[in-house]
């Protein structure tokens, strides 16, 4: 019920020996894959169902129907009722959510690993056998209404961001929020997310990822007993809708009650599709990190501390998606500067890097975090089943992992500023400013004017 | 029958989690106390120092000094400035973090345990600790950015209502004092080194180490972090807060939803009737979809879709709150409807069936506080800095199991009086 823009955990397992088949993989007649992780530090353990299918599947005029099916699966099946769910795993002693993306949806409990089994059943039985009440329906569309003002409505970067990715591309449904359009929502009916699970809620749609201190050949069992009887089901052809080609900058500008200005500076950018293939993804995966990746980083450094032309800094590039990327800059001015001079120091820095390039000292040092948050990520079994199930959604394999990692680590400085070079082109960006309104009628410091 | 299987799964509890959860506490000879907790599996460690310096000490009209303290500390230190600090740290992998909040300013260190990767990165948490320069032109800095964030919050719905929330639950205690951009923009540096100076010492601080070290490099590590701060002395607590007059506060806001808040300050850390509290509540509104006031605002009427109630214990009495957003023109109903959940509760308490499911889950649930090293750290570092009892994690499932309705109700109508209940919102028709 959460709804996340899921950042990208981008990086490998098996830190080292720790068995080269771990993860455990099986796949059931039915199509259903099971990846299990075994972590044996603590007795728990963690489930979670991956569908392969999120807003990025929806049409226009029913946004938001994936999200809005995820908060149904918690109203009832024939032989679990109504809000039985979320009380069986809270007496199992476990924690339980879900969230829509735009590539996928997802399921998880965290349980003591004596109730894995049970949790299976659980998810086993929604898997299937949903009902689509009317009437829980007609009260679950409001809470998502609630949701949307909530995290949009009233939340001036996200309106921000909302607009930006509707400008951004013109036909990928990437242009659509995932919690969907209000008039959308109001228009949505329990027969709309009936269909949606009918259509996209079936073994071969999904895959099942689970981590933590079990046996898995006992999971393997399990997942026989529980999902091998669900009859599969051939699923509707779906066309990747390709983005035109941008040929010219574009910008937008959102009023919202705010005191700040913030400023987006968005390039279109490269997905990883072929670990083995690909460079650019990755070459713009250290340049994020070199220009962001800790607090003297060029952009904190030079824009933060050193010019205080900017209050706070950012870079958001998620090179792992089924549909197109965006490169995002993203910034506040500092009292008395405007998003204008945001925009100009920002640009000095991607032109330094196509001028100059970076240094290797610079390249280390992310190679160097890359590595030890290989070490800190196994600290988390929610964390390690998250990133298996995140790979796995866009297509790519968590067998992959390792790979990719190497593929970072052998990133130079020439291909670094080769991407530089070639994506902060202006043709392809979009620029967002959010112009701060007053809550109260009192003068507000301009956001857009130029600077005297 | 039913009692004998809920032994045998402690016991099975307790020996699976026993090498994780064991806490080794003593006194450095620098007088600072320390926990340790020694976990191998991952290379490695976990350094937190808290010191009793958060807002609740900030003097009377400087509100933000120990925020603006806390965040000054690591930007220069000793013969690094702040880039040779974050730089160094990047090249070792390793993340400094912590923060203030209204008790605590902690300083975190998460690093790598191979030698060549911890030493550097305790020198550099040393420095921090030891030396912070407090340079005038990075506090000025930090100061502008601190007041431009100020301003931002005060545009924010749930950021106006939260601190109306706080003023008028703790109308003559510091808890109920809060930054404001005034009050940023008088301090000075010498503020800073001050509140330094007394707050940043060794008997004010409690360290926590979580990771893959001996008990022996525990004690070295403990007391090269402790012998290089003063002594000083413990901070000194104000009187404890005392019962608001029950109220209503409505602010305005073009917000499409109404931000709530209703509750009063309760308890602090180290009550023991937290148990009875948390048991009860989790019925109430803290046992997340299946709570009465999630089943009522929510799943019911679609008023909400977050809606909760807790407990939070501070180091003096610390809130018990319920918190809610609605479609503005619904806030009144959403109000009633919670409220009226409240009072039933507060009447009855819970029934056998939910006293029940709130001890299954409770106690089921205790392996994940604890099945990483990042909670293990939370968890020790919590116990250490307000003196909890050591085998509080040890206690905590037998606790919860001895609660009783009574119980819930005895405390329940000792804490949560309706009369004294502040409510507030912003952006309700």
């Amino acid at each position: 019920m959460r709804l996340k823009y899921l950042l990208p955990v981008l990086f490998a397992a098996g830190l080292s020996t720790a068995a080269l088949a771990n993860p455990f993989e099986t796949t059931l007649k039915n199509g259903l894959r099971i990846i299990v992780k075994e972590d044996h530090r603590a007795p728990t353990a963690v489930q979670m169902v991956w569908y392969r299918i999120g807003s990025t599947d929806e049409v226009d005029g029913a946004s938001g129907v994936a999200h809005v099916l995820e908060h149904m699966m918690f109203k009832g099946t024939p032989t679990v009722g109504p809000g039985e769910f979320n009380k069986r795993v809270a007496a199992a002693g476990g924690r339980d959510n879900a969230f829509t993306s735009r590539d996928y949806t997802a399921y998880f409990q965290q349980v003591p690993k004596e109730k894995l089994g049970e949790m299976m059943q659980l998810e086993a039985d929604r898997m299937r056998h949903l009902n689509v009440d009317p009437k829980e329906f007609a009260q679950e569309i409001k809470v998502v209404m609630e949701e949307r003002r909530m995290r949009t409505d009233d939340n001036p970067q996200a309106k921000l961001l909302e607009q930006m990715n509707a400008v951004a591309f013109e036909v990928h449904p990437y242009r659509r929020p995932v919690i969907g359009w209000m008039d959308d929502l109001e228009a949505m009916t329990a027969a709309d997310a009936k269909a949606w699970y009918n259509t996209w809620y079936v073994p071969n749609n999904a895959y099942v990822v689970i981590s933590g201190d079990v046996d898995h050949k006992e999971v393997f069992a399990q997942a026989e007993k529980y999902y091998g009887p669900l009859a599969g089901r051939t699923l509707p052809a779906r066309r990747q809708q390709i983005e035109p080609l941008q040929e010219g900058p574009r910008r937008i500008t959102v009023k919202a009650p705010a005191e700040l200005p913030v400023l987006i500076m968005a390039y279109k950018a490269p997905i990883l599709r072929d670990v083995e293939k690909d460079s650019e993804p990755y070459a713009l995966e250290m340049l994020a990190s070199i220009l962001d990746g800790h607090d003297a980083a060029r952009f904190n450094k030079k824009l933060v501390r050193e010019d205080k032309v900017a209050l706070s800094v950012g870079i958001d590039y998620d090179n792992m998606a089924r549909g197109p990327g965006l490169f995002y800059l993203q910034g506040t001015p500092s009292e008395g500067r405007t998003v204008a001079d945001l925009e100009t120091a920002l640009r000095t820095e991607i032109a330094r890097v196509q001028k100059d390039g970076v240094s290797e000292q610079e390249l280390k040092r992310a190679k160097a975090q890359l590595l030890a948050g290989q070490v800190y990520k196994l600290d988390s079994m929610f964390g390690q089943a998250m990133e298996i199930g995140q790979t796995e959604s866009v297509g790519l394999s968590y067998r992959q992992l390792d790979r990719m990692l190497e593929k970072l680590e052998s990133v130079s400085a020439a291909e670094v500023q080769a991407v530089a070079r070639k994506y902060f082109n202006d043709d392809t960006l979009t620029v967002g400013i959010l112009d701060p309104q007053p809550i109260d009628g009192k003068p507000h410091r301009p956001a857009v004017a130029t600077r005297h | 029958m039913k009692k004998l299987l809920i032994a045998a799964l402690a016991v099975l509890i307790s020996q699976a989690a026993l090498a994780g959860v064991k806490i080794e506490h003593w006194i450095s000879p620098s007088g600072t106390r320390v926990y340790f907790i020694e976990s191998r599996v991952l290379p490695m460690l976990d350094v937190q120092v808290d010191f009793a310096a958060g807002s609740m000490f900030d003097p009377q009209g400087k509100s933000g000094l120990a925020a603006l303290t806390r965040a000054t500390l690591d930007l220069g230190a000793g013969q690094l400035d702040e880039t040779a600090i974050s730089e160094q740290l990047a090249d070792i992998g390793a993340n400094l973090g912590g923060g203030a909040d209204t008790d605590r300013a902690s300083v975190a260190l998460r690093t790598l345990s191979a030698k060549d990767k911890l030493e550097p990165a305790l020198d550099i948490l040393k420095n921090v600790l030891h030396a912070p320069r407090f340079d005038t032109a990075i506090f000025e800095r930090e100061k502008a950015r601190s007041i431009a964030g100020l301003k931002e919050a005060m545009t924010r719905p749930d950021s106006i209502a939260g601190k109306a929330f706080w003023a008028a639950m703790y109308p003559n205690h510091p808890y109920g004092r809060q930054a404001t951009p005034e009050s940023v923009a008088a301090l000075t540096r010498e503020d800073l080194v001050a509140f330094y100076g007394r707050y940043y010492n060794a008997t004010n601080a409690s360290i926590t180490l979580v990771g893959d070290l001996s008990r022996r490099d525990a004690e070295r590590i403990a007391e090269s972090i402790a012998a290089g701060l003063p002594k000083g002395e413990a901070a000194k607590l104000p009187p404890p807060p005392g019962t608001p007059q029950g109220g209503l506060t409505q602010l305005p806001h073009p917000a499409a939803q109404a931000h709530i808040y209703i509750g009063l300050p309760a308890i602090e850390r180290g009550n023991p009737d937290f148990f009875p509290l948390l048991v009860g509540n989790y019925t109430l509104g803290g046992g997340g979809f299946v709570s009465r006031l999630m089943k009522e605002v929510r799943d019911k009427r679609g008023y909400a879709y977050s809606v909760y109630s807790y407990f939070s214990p501070m180091r003096q009495a610390g809130p018990f709150q319920i918190g809610l957003q609605t479609k503005r023109s619904q806030a009144k109903d959403a109000i009633k409807v919670a409220r009226d959940v409240l009072d039933g509760f507060l009447q009855g308490g819970p029934s056998e069936e939910e006293l029940a499911a709130a001890k299954a889950n409770l106690t089921g649930s205790f392996p994940l506080r604890l099945d990483s090293n990042r909670k293990l750290l939370d968890n020790a570092a919590v116990i250490g800095f307000y003196g909890l009892p050591l085998d509080y994690l040890d206690q905590y499932q037998a606790k919860v199991q001895a609660v009783t309705i009574a119980d819930v109700k005895r405390a329940f109508a000792r804490y949560v009086r309706p009369e004294n209940l502040i409510t507030v919102t912003v952006a309700a028709d």
